[in-house]
């Protein structure tokens, strides 16, 4: 069994809502946050999982170099919370170089160099002299930004695995820890709506026209969506009834790049991880929340995966439909998702599912289910077949 | 201080097309052009109809990724990977960006799935049936040391061996004035638990620190401080002089990585 990480502080921003609060009320009250595709420049019939209110929220003085549509997602979810005052009580503690800083994004500001693609000069092609890359579009700039507002000097990286990149900094952190490079961590991921993602899945057939539904019959493929998240992690040392990291699992489907496992073989190895590590077997998970992207080739293969691993009838559920697919920070937003189910004893449905596949044997909740939840798996997998299972629960 | 023992190098570069020829070049004492002329790579782990379907910068760091795994007693089958580059694959990006002011916003399927970061450790695992875990990441100019510090940590945490990959290709035009990188690079290092060691030991500490190893040729050095994943440079020279030797590597602003390396 590992050392347990005490998740301290959770703060998400989403098409939910901004905060925890506006998420349990969504996935309480059965509301999604899908709209129809009202994105600027995106010409395609699909639903999205927009965050209101970015666009009127330019980052400004210091911060005004770092501004993108994903760094200002990135702030959104630093003033959500009380995500910056808890960073600042944990400086204290430990001190801002024993911080360290772990990221997750798939496309990082790449908005911001399609607008400078836009902005050609007509005649020589030159992007405009304010393009400001290193800040933007390059991969690490989350993590950079992060730092910068929370005042840290600790170790850092940005993990950038698709779709699995925010699940997988969990592990990143704890490895971190556990090697004595930093005493806590900030982790987190943040992903934003972009051209480049709608279009890109639109040509790959994987976006639905209609809102997504998970495990349905008649799913025919995702939504995008967006989100934020940031979690303070450290060491469980004391008795307390906190929400903890019990264990992390990580593996490669070496199959295709952009279609699974057809029998989710890195899945399933990825979820029996988790357990070893947290030293439990499966029938102590009260609750799975699914990666659950609702293609066919994706939910049938993490299906095969589900039934091997978990038992039969554990309840599980992706909550795609609530939030779309938000790539890169799908990890740290299905953790708080998970978090939410413990501290709320809430097991959000399946939404827009209708009839279940008859080829998915796993559990699917139809229906919000609320009873105590201890420990959940949380499923995040992406293209190039990287697979992560995070299992949150409290420590006791 | 973490502690690991390096088992094998594989390199690819312009006059450094293996580790063979790199040796030469860095002990040659000669001037260096970080503009000369590269043979593309050409991975033969990948099958023939596979590599066409990929891009210059995924077999540039698939050759150097081969080059380590072939001269490692590791296998490759169950080797973990780390995949480290500063900014990734910025031809496809560009590729799908300029796609996208077309008329209809045509985006390749396939360079859309080429686009993401982990695109090379995704055509690795494939090629070598390896159902490990692989991070890709980066730290900006620093994804080298990044990525050294990570495999350190996951030799050390899980007592299995790591195979890094750091890579860097220089952007197509109207991406370059903004990130004017000079040359192609790719190195790879299987790293294993110390006492396995076959070509060096490395103690490695982060340490608050802005001092660094540089090096004395000056068109090494172009090259070192001209592309993030060629910050390795120092430590492959002490590597080809087999020389111990105490380096210093830039890791974040005001951060960088002391490695102390002791050669077999």
């Amino acid at each position: 069994m590992i050392r347990r990480l005490r998740i301290s502080r959770l703060s998400i921003v989403s098409a939910l809502g901004r905060g925890l609060a506006a998420h349990h009320e969504a996935l309480s009250n059965h509301r999604s946050g899908l709209r129809p595709n009202d994105f600027p420049h995106v010409d395609l019939e699909t639903w999205i999982g927009r965050v209101d209110g970015l666009e009127e929220e330019p980052l400004q003085g210091d911060l005004a170099a770092w501004d993108c549509r994903n760094n200002r997602l990135g702030m959104a979810a630093l003033q959500t919370d009380g995500m910056i005052e808890a960073v600042e009580a944990a400086i204290q503690r430990h001190g801002a170089d024993r911080i360290g800083v772990f990221m997750g994004t798939s496309t990082s500001g790449i908005q911001q160099t399609e607008w400078a693609y836009r902005h050609r000069d007509p005649a020589s092609g030159a992007l405009p002299d304010s393009f400001n890359y290193e800040q933007s579009q390059n991969i690490y700039s989350i993590a950079a930004f992060t730092r910068a507002v929370l005042g840290l000097q600790g170790p850092a990286q940005v993990i950038s695995t698709a779709c699995s990149s925010s699940a997988k900094v969990f592990a990143t952190a704890w490895r971190y820890m556990n090697a004595g490079l930093c005493d806590a961590a900030v982790v987190g991921g943040v992903d934003s709506l972009c051209r480049m993602t709608l279009y890109g899945f639109n040509a790959l057939q994987l976006v639905s026209a209609r809102p997504c539904r998970p495990a349905d019959q008649d799913r025919d493929g995702i939504n995008i969506g967006e989100a934020g998240g940031y979690a303070l992690l450290e060491w469980a040392d004391r008795d307390e009834d906190g929400l903890c990291l019990l264990g992390y699992g990580e593996s490669s489907d070496a199959y295709h790049m952009s279609t699974p496992h057809p029998e989710g073989e890195g899945a399933r190895q990825a979820m029996q991880q988790a357990l070893d590590r947290a030293g439990l077997d499966a029938s102590q998970v009260d609750y799975v929340n699914l990666h659950g992207t609702a293609t066919p080739a994706n939910d049938r293969s993490e299906d095969q995966a589900i039934l091997a691993v978990m038992n039969e009838d554990t309840p599980c559920s992706s909550t795609k439909g609530f939030t779309g697919h938000t790539l890169g920070a799908a990890g740290i937003l299905e953790a708080a998702i998970s978090c939410i189910a413990i501290e709320q004893g809430l097991m959000p449905a399946s939404i827009n599912t209708s009839t279940k596949d008859a080829a998915i044997r796993a559990n699917i909740l139809l229906e919000p289910r609320r009873q105590p939840v201890s420990r959940v798996m949380s499923n995040s997998f992406g293209f190039g077949g990287s697979n992560a299972a995070l299992l949150i629960g409290r420590d006791s | 201080m973490i502690r690991v023992g390096l088992d094998s190098v594989g390199i690819y570069a312009p006059g450094m097309e293996g580790w063979a020829m790199a040796r030469e070049t860095l002990l040659s004492g000669s001037s260096y052009d970080p503009g000369q002329a590269m043979q593309p790579p050409k991975p033969g782990l990948l099958p023939p109809n596979e590599r066409r379907r990929t891009t210059p910068l995924i077999k540039l760091a698939l050759q150097a990724a081969q080059e380590a795994s072939d001269d490692s007693q590791a296998n490759a089958s169950t080797l973990a990977t780390v995949f480290a580059s500063s900014g990734g694959d910025l031809e496809i990006v560009d590729r799908i960006l300029t796609s996208l002011d077309l008329e209809g916003s045509p985006v390749s399927p396939t360079h859309f799935h080429n686009s993401v970061h982990n695109a090379p450790a995704g055509y690795w695992s494939i090629a070598s049936g390896a159902h490990a875990p692989s991070t890709s990441l980066s730290v900006f100019d620093a994804s080298f040391s990044a990525g050294l510090l990570e495999s350190a940590i996951q030799v050390v945490s899980n007592e299995q061996p790591v195979l890094l990959v750091a890579y860097d290709l220089p952007p197509p035009q109207p991406i370059y004035p903004f990130r004017p990188l000079v040359a192609p690079f790719a190195v790879a290092l299987v790293l294993v638990p110390e006492a396995q060691a076959s070509l060096a030991r490395l103690s490695i500490e982060s340490v608050a620190a802005d001092t660094l190893t540089t090096m004395s040729n000056q068109g090494l050095e172009q090259l070192r401080n001209g592309c993030p994943a060629a910050r390795s440079l120092p430590l492959l020279m002490a590597l080809a002089t087999s020389d111990t030797s105490t380096l210093h590597l830039p890791e974040l602003p005001g951060r960088g990585l002391d490695i102390r390396i002791t050669p077999c």
